[in-house]
């Protein structure tokens, strides 16, 4: 027991030297003590080696802390006792946080390079003239295949889903959003439907796929998609670019009926308190050259039009992660519910999983 | 009056013990509680409850989770009782049981992984199975499968107290069944398996209720092809944010527990100690 004791102690004291020494390291090397940018966003999503550029230009060290869904990130911000000076919340999130005023509006005067963003992607509805927000990476919701098992070309809509040849072979990313959004998209409605029997047609309509069904997964289809475990999969473009590159076999179509169009923009969260810095890094993050980096780096659609230049030409006219004018023009963006119709959203995505 | 000063102490010995379990475990119970008696815009309401049982999915999915957590059990036991048999007729039986609790050192997810790693289509498994010419099979998000993981994890949590009741049985008793001319079986039936009974009954309770609300494995093994309360709470906490409805359910789960508690447990004091000693 006495030797237990001492050996747990003589544990925590090197921990506790450890941690120190790091900390001190972290706090020399980093330059001084108060030139820092708390970034909070998702996880892997900006290329590491532009904060070490940003610190060199800039001198502020930026320290990343991460989230894996918009609704932890809201729950984390609301609650308070943080410093986060930036985040990164998709579209309906930045509507939701704005409610909350949970927002600091952006001061225009501070910020350049607002003229590289595409006017296709400022002034939307979740947050009007940019009040809030600088447009950070954009996407869609789409289908992924693999050459192995389907004809390359032969999927092209949502209905294609549902063709029985196709038993036990789909697998979905386990959102209700995003599950019933394209079971009302194949069917020609809007993806923010809330008419109740609206979204029981769409759960019926889901229920059929059922037996095309294989799983229901997460973050974890990158990896069985890439392992040749499903011919085909329903997930977000940013997820596909990274399965692509690891995977020769595998495509990535948008239904051109529609499908969503997602945002992830750059907001100042009301816990914000380096404001010199918050500025220099938007500004830092405008200027193409640095978008095109990040954007090279994460696989992501930039909304940074001389950035989209920079790209090498595959990248910039890969018509899967660049979509034709026509396919954006069906494209939507999700709205932020009221709780009680998200509920109806989730409660009818829980009958179709008990179902399938 | 040194009595008094010792019983004072004994009292003062028992502060951190109580403000624990009232802070950590009677604190959270009663804020559950008084969560699902809110709907989500913060008014008070029974209409989680009402919600709840009328509602077919709640009921069929409370159904599925004793139904699978019965499984699950019937599974681990199964092959418990005879490893603990077993074990206890080893040489060295702690070396064994070492072995048996080892995995529980790893974390749960990293053996989910290592089971995907091994279940999928180009996994040992299916190495296996082409190789003794069945060819491979679709492993991974099936009900058997998820069944087969959740029964790996909890295995360690039932031979362990049926360990401890099998090698606490007086062999005594054995030899006298034998002596006074009982078969093996009837030994078995009518001495051992009741006297080890306790020690069944509380791996039953430790493997039946973390069974009912296992939710990772549903998703990463069965693929959410198995749906238990335990994805409910999840989808209410995380997405919806509907908390009311979400405690309604951890309410409902914590009364099947108390319910299965009452049903194994009762009578496991007297009998147990009585009988071996």
């Amino acid at each position: 027991m006495k030797k237990l004791i001492s050996a747990i102690i003589g544990l925590l004291v090197v921990c506790g030297l450890l941690a120190f020494g790091a900390n001190h390291l972290e706090r020399t090397s980093g330059s001084t003590g108060a030139k820092v940018l708390n970034l909070y966003t998702w996880g892997d999503y900006i290329d590491p080696g532009l904060l070490k550029k940003f610190q060199k230009e800039t001198g502020y060290h930026v320290n990343v802390e991460t989230f894996d869904s918009n609704e932890a990130m809201f729950t984390k911000i609301k609650q308070g006792g943080t410093s986060y000076d930036l985040t990164v919340p998709s579209d309906y999130m930045i509507e939701k946080m704005k409610r909350a005023h949970l927002l600091l509006p952006l001061d225009k005067n501070r910020l350049t390079g607002m003229q590289n963003y595409d006017s296709r992607f400022m002034n939307l509805a979740f947050d009007r003239h940019n009040r809030y927000s600088v447009p950070y990476f954009w996407g869609t919701l789409g289908i992924i295949y693999n050459d192995k098992f389907v004809k390359p070309g032969s999927i092209q809509h949502w209905d294609d889903l549902w063709q029985t040849k196709y038993h036990d072979q789909i697998m979905l990313i386990d959102s209700a959003r995003d599950v019933m959004g394209f079971s009302l998209a194949s069917m020609n409605k809007s993806m923010n439907a809330t008419d109740p029997a609206t979204l029981l047609a769409a759960r019926n309509k889901l229920n059929r796929l059922s037996p095309n069904v294989k799983a229901v997964v997460a973050d974890e289809i990158k990896m069985y998609m890439i392992q040749n475990e499903a011919a085909i999969a329903v997930d977000w473009s940013g997820e596909a670019s990274e399965m692509l590159a690891s995977n020769s076999h595998l495509h990535y179509v948008v239904p051109s009926e529609g499908s969503n169009l997602w945002f992830d923009n750059l907001v100042i969260p009301k816990t914000a308190k380096h404001f010199k810095a918050i500025y220099a890094f938007l500004n830092f993050m405008s200027e193409p050259k640095n978008a095109a980096q990040n954007a090279e780096y994460i696989g992501y659609a930039t909304p940074n039009a001389p950035a989209k230049a920079l790209l090498p030409k595959s990248i910039r006219n890969d018509r899967q992660f660049y979509p034709s004018d026509e396919t954006i023009r069906h494209l939507q963006i999700y709205k932020d519910l009221s709780p009680a119709k998200v509920g109806l959203y989730n409660d009818r995505y829980l009958e179709f999983k008990m179902n399938h | 009056m040194q009595r008094k000063q010792r019983l004072s102490r004994n009292t003062a010995y028992f502060v951190p013990y109580v403000l624990w379990i009232a802070l950590f475990v009677i604190a959270p119970v009663i804020l559950l509680i008084y969560q699902s008696f809110f709907n989500i815009d913060g008014q008070f309401t029974l209409a989680n409850y009402q919600t709840y049982f009328s509602s077919n999915t709640y009921l069929m999915m409370t159904l599925n989770s004793v139904w699978y957590a019965f499984l699950i059990t019937l599974a681990t036991l199964l092959i418990s009782y005879p490893t603990a048999y077993l074990l206890n007729a080893t040489k060295h039986p702690q070396l064994w049981l070492l072995l048996i609790i080892m995995p529980t050192w790893i974390n749960l997810l990293l053996k989910a992984y290592a089971f995907i790693g091994i279940f999928s289509q180009a996994g040992i498994a299916n190495q296996f199975l082409s190789f003794i010419g069945i060819g491979p099979q679709q492993l991974l998000f099936t009900k058997f499968s998820f069944i087969f993981v959740a029964a790996y994890i909890q295995i360690p949590f039932m031979v362990l107290p049926i360990y401890n009741s099998i090698s606490e049985l007086n062999a005594s008793y054995v030899n006298a069944s034998r002596d006074l001319g009982a078969t093996n079986w009837q030994t078995f039936s009518r001495v051992i398996f009741p006297l080890t009974l306790p020690g069944v009954k509380a791996g039953v309770q430790a493997v039946f209720i973390p069974s009912l609300s296992l939710f990772m494995l549903t998703r990463l093994i069965g693929g959410n092809k198995v749906i238990t309360l335990g994805t409910a709470i999840e989808e209410h906490f995380l997405t919806t944010m509907n908390w009311g409805m979400g405690s309604t359910i951890g309410v409902v789960l914590i009364i099947a527990m108390v319910i299965i508690m009452w049903l194994t447990g009762g009578r496991k004091r007297r009998s147990g100690k009585g009988l071996t000693k």
